[in-house]
């Protein structure tokens, strides 16, 4: 009866791997920091199989062995107390297996958590990404442009995004560049991702915020270093300027497609960092979006 | 005309349409049969008075079977929704108040009810107690628990859902966010049925601790028991914090304050703490009574004692010590930094070792036993490998790094409903047929029982396993469509045949009710399935006085050293039995409380007023009334003994 399930089980697991022929997203990673993840992910797997495994054996020996039909009417089962030895080992293995997985876990934190090791040397890239039902805004203080629900970035170069929200609490996420980070209204979160080669990527939220929740996505392109230098001044020479004005337009709900300007909000919105950690408790950006 | 567009629905569609008939046509229908079988009183005498522990342990019972029905409804919309790309068979409003309900009537007003249903029905049994510590308090926490879910449930046809998720995240849960008053009701129904709860958990505390049979000292209590105290002790710690949370939430809807909105200093993820320092604890409120019934039912159709009774009792008290420091990992993805996920990374696996201890100890109780493969044993043994899948993607769910992948995607839909499904939904249903005969005196039919637990153990395995392959494919969660292009329509599809399969499985139970009902032979005995503890000492059905004479113990598994091993059970006199007297005001509270919710949600004032001074009165009436019970005579007990167990042979 087990052997069955065991089968079945490894049977489906095996087929719906191979008929989808595109590997999964996440395990498919284009960059350093998804690289981590999807390490980590394969490695955990192994792990929780083997775990998985052994207890399906010995669940499968004990229903063979001691099922009722298989005995004599008169056998009694006998009171056993439990033994020292089988508890060290059950509690042991694991604690090891734990201690393990836990000192992993704890390297790939950091590493996700800072400038890819591979990329220390390059000067990352400062995007801001604030989030407004149901639209994403992206900022390049440094060119001094932004893009509205896509994403323009220079492969083999980190960078640092810079999460907010002008609303409920979103999540950005580019499976294939790396993990998730919250988008929150009182603080700046910092995701560190790099794209080891030019590609189109899928970007979403995967915080749910509502009713746009569905289509609250982005595309992302990565491009070499000169093909971004190009595009940025393409931009430049271009798109319409993004002013107070048609910003606030920007930022009622509602679905807009891609587009591009001049300028960033960040010079009359800013975001809510600095002092106190960056925990402005939601207070700063709409003092000065009043006072100016 | 103010008033109507207050109590319209936002969203209206064909199928709230049909739910509204479908509603008026079964009230109309429950009236209509009251009045003319003459049942009225009955109903108010023998149920809606009732302080009987065993009752309310039913009522809890048949409201968690419905609650069930409720939820299931709500997954099986999801499903059909999500089955192929580009549906159009929900909208997204409708999908968001859809998922939202699910959740929130399946953890809220389906895992606890039927935990507690098991609960009020076989602790005070298995501990030799004639009721609860405070019986009027039981019936106050049901009628409380009962009134809120019908709060939460009237919302769909009275105002609009509630469609910001079970864990109503602010600011999307914000009256700026969500303008029906869909949260207004989700606030006060786990407000109201919270209170129920968090009362149940110090009657629990109590009744375990001071009620307990001659010579049953707490490491001599039934596993079932033991699981009970330790998940009453953390809804005592755990639910204070929700009722605050709710209170600040409901301040935020109503009175404009500014906790966790996204201007003014408010905190959005405030919010997220003070909801997952309840919510981590809240799923081994439901998961550790759940491994009770599973440590009963293993020991019991192996024909052995638990192995490793002490060590099931210490890794219970370390997981309820842990569940409190693992809140963290539900936002890992929240920017706390490296260190503090760390820290939450590590707890959140630790938990994997007494958990792991415990499966490891239900696997030894199997050696060297004599195992009979009976419904309850079924799903037990189903439940521990489909559970143990669960349980060890929650342990890649705690790296927190590789979190930031799994975070809000279809993986993690995957895991939570690995654990709870085999965990808590298949004990209970193993439960539901082991203690059916001790409930009602007939055995529910093994047959269908059987197939039963088949189908809906290989269908939860066909609807959530899909779920960790499309996760890690990019599918978020709470999406209410996607398009062709994501390729994720293939696993949605198999989800969507597995949620046929549960559908098939859970239809199944209620005919296998109904059949037995009426073909199941009655006479089954005290002790149908040669069990261990106390509550099979009693008839079946227990009278009302649960133990004509209050037994003595001096083992985990009185009866079963009663039966084998010449330990005398019961003293030989019998004494006058001291019982409660039945109360109106439960029921009438509770009453009070669903119409203090309903005039809170739309911000009634005169009504809330009213309601207000109405729960006072009642406290009030409480406190100056002087209720004695009433004692059972020795002739009148005797006589309903010979009458019960005259009928047994």
């Amino acid at each position: 009866m087990k052997k069955n399930w065991l089968k079945s089980v490894s049977l489906f697991t095996i087929v719906t791997m191979l008929t989808g022929c595109d590997p999964l997203l996440v395990l498919d990673p284009k960059g350093p920091q998804a690289q981590v993840q999807a390490k980590d992910i394969m490695l955990s797997i192994g792990i929780m199989s083997f775990i998985v495994l052994i207890v399906f054996v010995i669940l499968a020996y004990m229903l063979m062995k001691y099922r009722a039909s298989k005995q004599s009417p008169d056998y009694k089962p006998p009171h056993i107390k439990g033994s020292t030895m089988v508890e060290i080992i059950c509690v042991g293995i694991p604690v090891l297996i734990v201690a393990y997985m836990s000192i992993i876990s704890v390297q790939s934190n950091y590493k996700v958590e800072s400038t890819p090791e591979k990329y220390k040397d390059e000067k990352p890239l400062v995007i801001y990404a604030s989030t407004s039902n149901w639209k994403w805004h992206f900022s390049y203080p440094k060119e001094d442009i932004e893009t509205v629900n896509y994403l323009y970035i220079p492969a083999e170069r980190p960078i640092e995004f810079k999460l907010y929200s002008y609303g409920p609490i979103t999540s950005f996420w580019i499976p294939q560049l790396g993990g998730q980070k919250y988008a929150m209204a009182d603080m700046v979160n910092t995701l560190h991702l790099a794209a080891d080669m030019p590609g189109e990527f899928m970007g979403r939220n995967a915080n749910f915020n509502g009713k746009g929740f569905a289509e609250n996505t982005f595309n992302v392109t990565a491009v070499t270093h000169d093909e971004f230098d190009d595009w940025v001044k393409e931009v430049k020479e271009t798109a319409d300027l993004l002013t107070e004005e048609k910003f606030n337009t920007l930022l009622e709900p509602g679905h807009v497609g891609q587009s591009t300007y001049n300028g960033t909000h960040l010079t009359f919105l800013p975001a809510p960092e600095g002092e106190n950690g960056g925990h402005q408790h939601g207070s700063s950006h709409v003092k000065d979006h009043v006072s100016q | 005309m103010d008033y109507f567009e207050r109590f319209a629905i936002p969203h209206p569609s064909p199928a709230i349409y049909a739910s509204m008939v479908a509603i008026c046509l079964t009230v109309i229908a429950i009236i209509v049969g009251l009045t003319y079988f003459k049942k009225w009183g009955y109903l108010w005498r023998e149920w809606l008075t009732t302080v009987d522990h065993k009752r309310i342990g039913i009522m809890y019972l048949i409201s968690a079977i419905l609650m069930l029905f409720r939820g299931g409804a709500d997954a099986i919309m999801m499903r059909a929704q999500m089955a192929v790309p580009d549906n159009k068979l929900l909208d997204a409003q409708h999908y968001n108040e859809i998922f939202t309900t699910h959740g929130t009537v399946m953890i809220i007003f389906m895992a606890m009810p039927f935990i507690m249903a098991f609960m009020n029905y076989i602790v005070p049994l298995q501990i030799g107690a004639r009721d609860v510590a405070f019986p009027r308090l039981n019936a106050l926490s049901f009628w409380l628990f009962f009134m809120g879910a019908m709060l939460l449930n009237i919302s769909f046809v009275i105002g609009g859902s509630p469609d910001a998720g079970w864990t109503n995240y602010f600011p999307l849960a914000s009256n700026e966010f969500s303008q029906s008053v869909g949260t207004n009701y989700y606030l006060f129904a786990l407000q109201i049925s919270g209170l129920g709860t968090l009362i149940t958990g110090i009657n629990m505390i109590v009744t375990i601790l001071k009620m307990r049979a001659p010579g049953m000292t707490l490491m001599k209590m039934p596993m079932f028991t033991w699981s009970s105290f330790v998940a009453n002790v953390i809804i005592v710690f755990a639910f204070p914090v929700l009722t605050v949370a709710l209170v600040m939430g409901t301040f935020d809807r109503l009175f404009a304050t500014n906790f966790f909105t996204t201007s003014n200093g408010g905190m959005d993820m405030l919010w997220a703490n003070f909801f997952w320092v309840w919510g981590h604890p809240e799923v081994y409120i439901l998961i550790l009574p759940a491994f009770g019934l599973y440590s009963e039912i293993i020991s019991t159709f192996s024909g052995r004692n638990l192995y490793g009774y002490k060590s099931m009792v210490g890794s219970m008290v370390i997981i309820s010590f842990l569940s409190f420091l693992v809140w963290t990992h539900h936002f890992f993805t929240m920017g706390q930094g490296a260190l503090t996920n760390s820290i939450f990374s590590i707890t959140t696996m630790a938990i994997a070792v007494p958990t792991g201890v415990k499966i490891f100890n239900w696997l030894f109780t199997l050696w060297k036993g004599k195992i009979v493969f009976t419904t309850p044993m079924l799903y037990s043994m189903l439940f521990i490998p489909t559970f143990t899948i669960g349980g060890v993607t929650g342990v890649m769910l705690g790296m927190s790094a590789a979190d930031y992948q799994y975070h809000n995607t279809m993986f993690l839909v995957a895991h939570f409903h690995m654990v709870i499904i085999p965990g808590v939904v298949f004990a209970m249903l193993a439960g539901l047929h082991y203690y059916w005969p001790k409930m009602f005196g007939f055995m529910l039919n093994e047959k269908i029982g059987k197939v039963t637990a088949w189908i809906i153990a290989i269908s939860t395995l066909l609807a959530f396993m899909p779920m960790f392959f499309s996760g890690l494919d990019g599918q978020a969660r709470r999406m209410y469509t996607y398009s062709a292009s994501t390729g994720f329509g293939m696993w949605n599809m198999i989800s969507f045949i597995g949620a046929i399969g549960l559908t098939i499985g859970f239809m199944l139970i209620v005919y296998n009710v109904y059949y037995s009902i009426r073909y199941a032979p009655r006479n089954v005995g005290s002790d149908p399935w040669d069990a261990r503890t106390l509550e099979w000492a009693t008839p079946s059905p227990v009278p009302y006085y649960n133990f004509a004479r209050v037994p003595h113990v001096i083992s985990t598994e009185a009866l079963w050293d009663a039966k084998y091993r010449q330990h005398d059970l019961f003293p030989k006199q019998y004494e006058n039995i001291h019982m409660p007297n039945n109360s109106g005001v439960p029921f009438i509270l509770g009453c009070i409380f669903f119409a203090w919710g309903f005039s809170f949600v739309f911000g009634m004032w005169i009504p809330t007023i009213v309601t207000t001074v109405g729960i006072f009165i009642c406290m009030a009436h409480r406190s100056l009334e002087k209720d004695p019970g009433h004692y059972v005579s020795v002739e009148k007990v005797k006589a309903t003994e010979s009458k019960l167990r005259g009928s047994q042979s």
